[in-house]
């Protein structure tokens, strides 16, 4: 079936992300608080909002935030969170391989997990407006924005203590975030258990950040994979 | 508004390898084939990297810490939605900080 690319396609892209933004507001709430509890001002909290979009590789840098910022620490704490992206651009290829131009690279730029996500389900029903994924990014990038800057706005406004509450949201992000991706014990106890193991044995170390990080994700992940692939050798008859 | 040079940079570094695994990603899987064992790691990263970040996020805070995380954690398994999952954490925090903890 033909791809399109057209302003209506856009447009239901836009309008069908509304509800996604309910998710994605209160992290970027969160990130602004975090950055500016960070020091932080509020044009450098817009403007990593604005050219990195993606809340978990923030919220991830910021925890490894010093002044003045470890630029190779924070370099890799985004390549290391945002190496799951790579993957979901060739996900998509359904409509981006349809796509030249402006139109493939700026789709790209806001691509995230929610619009991702949406956006097979919308074609796996029927959409073939490649056009629909860059209204859903363009929308979740101006809300993404707009609440990092009213959370950095609103810590400044109340101004918290570094010990306050609000503060373990960043915890919180993660913990949620590590649920959602349960998919059952016996699949994901033994890589979850390698990776916070390998984590705390180079911290442990002093190993300096990210390394204790590193340590764990890629201990873990080749567990994963090697279990992957004995369950797939199994699986043959 | 301050901008200062070293933050700027910084922040210029995490957005270019952030377009990097957006585009640049697509770009290198759109023109070669990579091996099954590089696609396994990679779809395999995300969970125990933030398995890694919450075992040493938790090992610097305290006992209250965990019992949030906990009740984040179940929130999120009954509601499936990260803004009241990170709500009831920070809740629970608060609570158990209120009560002396």
């Amino acid at each position: 079936m033909r791809v399109v690319f057209t302003w209506a396609g856009m447009w239901r892209g836009v309008r069908r992300g509304v509800p996604l933004l309910l998710g994605i507001i209160p992290f970027g709430l969160v990130v602004g608080v975090i950055s500016l509890g960070k020091g932080l001002s509020l044009a450098e909290t817009l403007l990593m909002s604005g050219l990195v979009f993606a809340g978990a590789s923030q919220l991830l840098a910021l925890e490894l935030w010093s002044d003045p910022p470890d630029i190779l620490a924070v370099a890799i704490a985004a390549l290391v969170v945002n190496i799951r992206m790579v993957p979901l651009g060739a996900a998509l290829s359904f409509w981006l391989n349809h796509l030249r131009g402006w139109r493939l690279w700026s789709s790209l730029f806001v691509t995230v997990d929610h619009s991702f996500a949406l956006s097979v389900a919308e074609h796996r029903a029927g959409e073939r407006d490649a056009a629909f994924l860059l209204g859903l990014g363009i929308l979740t990038w101006m809300g993404w924005v707009a609440s990092a800057g009213a959370g950095h706005l609103l810590g400044a406004a109340v101004a918290l203590p570094p010990s306050h509450p609000l503060f373990f949201a960043a915890t919180a992000t993660f913990v949620a975030i590590l649920v959602a991706l349960w998919r059952g014990p016996r699949q994901d106890i033994p890589p979850w258990l390698a990776a916070a193991a390998a984590a705390l044995a180079a911290q442990a170390l002093r190993l300096p950040a990210p390394l204790p990080l590193l340590a764990g994700a890629f201990a873990g992940a080749l567990l994963g994979a090697r279990m992957e692939a004995r369950a797939a050798r199994g699986a043959r008859p | 508004m301050t901008l200062r040079w070293d933050v700027t940079l910084a922040i210029l570094a995490m957005g270019i390898v952030t377009y990097l695994c957006r585009a640049g990603g697509y770009a290198v899987l759109r023109a070669v084939k990579t091996p099954p064992f590089v696609d396994a790691l990679l779809r395999n990263l995300p969970a125990p990297l933030f398995a890694a970040y919450v075992a040493l996020a938790l090992s610097r805070q305290d006992l209250a810490a965990v019992a949030a995380s906990l009740a984040c954690a179940a929130a999120q398994l009954r509601w499936r939605n990260f803004g009241v999952s990170i709500g009831v954490g920070v809740a629970a925090m608060a609570g158990l900080r209120w009560a002396g903890m």
